[in-house]
């Protein structure tokens, strides 16, 4: 038996509202004067983003973000930069570790993911081991950011 | 069909859906035939002891089998009289001994280190730290657009500051033969040493060591059906019997006082600890196998693939070639990109039809960032790869772009 190929479906991967959130323009753009950026690479496959957020009052304004990466980054960090756009930083937080939980399986209670919205669609990506770090990419480095507001 | 794929138990297992494994990943690593793995278990089962050690019959036979090996790489690369073969753990490991135990010991503040802009990080963070260490600097032998290295280009890095130059002979990343004879004479006419990575040569092509008269020659075996962990440093005797051992230990001494020691001869002086005798057995295996057929036969058969795989990705539209689309001057290796797909994305829908390739930037983002690409795609053959190999490549392929929203989407049961 070879492995690999055989848990995947790619019908279950490519879905609309990832391969729409990868061409997505609506947060690819430079911010200008961000509170902070913070960049983000898998050296092994080259994706690389470069994140910035606007925070005011511990309001998350804008994130916004430049860079390349395959599909299921792009789309990860679109879907990540509309959600988190008015929420607190402790909420985004939370979110993130939420997401991060959902990818390993530690959440999988279909109304908990609820407010993860667009984001549950990787749900699965865990049957695709190659392709985690490519989901989760843009969420530890939003964290990654906020971290360095801290210090 | 191809009448190798038979001696690869690998090759032969069916998935789930009744399909072979399509892989076309043989410039990272090959598949092993049965003999390779014969080898290697009946070292084992028959052989296994500390060679160079013992003074039991089971020591000097371990001692002869690896030995034996090393006299096997030898003839196959011809290295003559003036050459040492020194057994690696691969080829990045036997890069790492020449830029220290070469490079840090003889290079000077002010000297130049020539390296391939094309080069495989193997082949170029060793140098980056060597010359750092001693104020030497790195320049590079730029390729034009196809990946191909210009004769000027030769003449006009390789100067009178030049101490060494060290260029792989088959580029990993395009395929592509570097005029390595030119370069060898342009160095050795102003006195630089030359350092040939000869990883993705030696396994697709015949190699004549002395006929180059490369200073370094290094490659890894288990890109030439060989097992993991076993390499190989060429080098010439007068250089390597002038240069400080690598690693020091048990194995490469002479004589060890409480606070002095002198060293082994060459090879021993660079083998230190006890060495990987299995994977040397499989290594000699590999290189019978490869002589059964003939290193120019391979070459052949490879060549017919590779005219097929250009032929056919040629053709799909949205797919462009990386570095140069024609057959001649290469091996079987093809980077390519498709547009609006990501590569690796690119790969996982590969993958899904049980079609093994590469995809990033294969060790080598300096060429990347030289060729305008952030990374590849990069399907390669060997031997054993079969024409339908390359169709199914190429029909899977096609379909990539509809899996990512571009046209309608292909249904599967």
């Amino acid at each position: 038996m070879q492995g690999g190929g055989l848990a995947l479906d790619l019908n279950e991967l490519y879905t609309e509202i990832i391969t729409e959130h990868s061409r997505s323009q609506k947060h690819r753009y430079l911010l200008e004067n961000p509170s902070v950026t913070m960049r983000g690479v898998n050296p092994s496959c080259g994706d690389d983003i470069n994140l910035s957020v606007n925070i005011k009052d511990n309001i998350i304004n804008q994130v916004a973000f430049t860079g390349e990466g395959c599909a299921i980054s792009q789309a990860s960090t679109s879907i990540m930069a509309d959600i988190m756009e008015g929420k607190t930083v402790d909420e985004a937080r939370r979110l993130i570790k939420k997401f991060i939980g959902m990818i390993k399986k530690d959440v999988t209670d279909e109304k908990d993911l609820e407010e993860l919205g667009d984001a549950a669609a990787f749900e699965n990506i865990s049957n695709m081991p190659a392709r985690v770090k490519c989901a989760v990419l843009s969420w530890h480095t939003l964290e990654e950011a906020f971290n360095k507001t801290k210090s | 069909m191809n009448k190798y794929i038979n001696d690869f138990p690998l090759l032969l297992q069916k998935d789930e859906k009744n399909r072979r494994i399509d892989y076309l990943d043989n410039a990272a690593t090959t598949q092993k035939p049965e003999t390779v793995l014969d080898a290697v278990a009946q070292f084992y089962r028959t052989s296994n002891a500390n060679p160079h050690r013992g003074t039991y019959d089971l020591s000097i036979k371990a001692t002869e089998i690896l030995e034996s090996a090393r006299k096997n790489v030898c003839e196959f690369i011809n290295a003559g009289t003036e050459n040492a073969v020194i057994f690696t753990k691969n080829s990045t490991e036997a890069l790492n001994i020449i830029a220290q135990s070469y490079g840090s010991t003889f290079l000077k503040g002010g000297d130049h280190v020539v390296l391939a802009i094309s080069e495989h990080h193997s082949n170029l963070v060793p140098w980056q730290i060597a010359a750092k260490a001693k104020g030497a600097e790195i320049s590079y032998i730029y390729t034009d657009n196809s990946g191909i290295i210009p004769p000027e280009e030769i003449v006009k890095k390789i100067t009178a500051r030049t101490k060494i130059v060290a260029v792989a002979y088959v580029s990993n990343v395009t395929g592509r033969i570097n005029p390595i004879e030119a370069i060898i004479e342009r160095a050795h006419k102003i006195g630089a040493v030359v350092v040939v990575d000869g990883t993705q040569s030696t396994p697709h092509m015949p190699v004549d060591v002395s006929k180059l008269d490369a200073d370094f020659y290094v490659f890894s075996g288990h890109k030439m059906l060989a097992p993991l962990g076993i390499g190989v440093l060429c080098g010439k005797k007068k250089l390597l019997e002038n240069m400080p051992p690598f690693l020091y230990g048990g194995d490469m001494i002479e004589y060890v006082e409480e606070q002095t020691s002198t060293y082994a001869p060459i090879p021993q002086r660079f083998e230190g600890g006890t060495q990987n005798v299995a994977a040397a057995a499989g290594l000699s295996a590999a290189i019978n196998y490869l002589n059964e057929i003939g290193m120019s036969n391979i070459q052949k058969i490879e060549t017919t693939l590779t005219e097929y795989m250009l032929e056919k990705l040629n053709n799909i539209p949205h797919l462009k070639i990386i570095g140069s689309n024609k057959p001649e001057g290469r091996i079987g290796v093809v980077p390519f990109i498709i547009d609006d797909v990501h590569p690796h994305d690119i790969a996982t829908i590969l993958n899904a039809d049980n079609i093994a390739v590469r995809a990033g930037h294969h060790c080598a983002q300096p060429f990347h960032a030289h060729l305008g690409v952030s990374s590849t795609c990069r399907a390669s053959v060997y031997l054993y790869n079969t024409m339908d190999d390359i169709d199914r490549l190429a029909e899977s392929l096609k379909d990539a772009r509809r899996w990512l929203g571009f046209g309608s989407k292909r249904i599967v049961h």
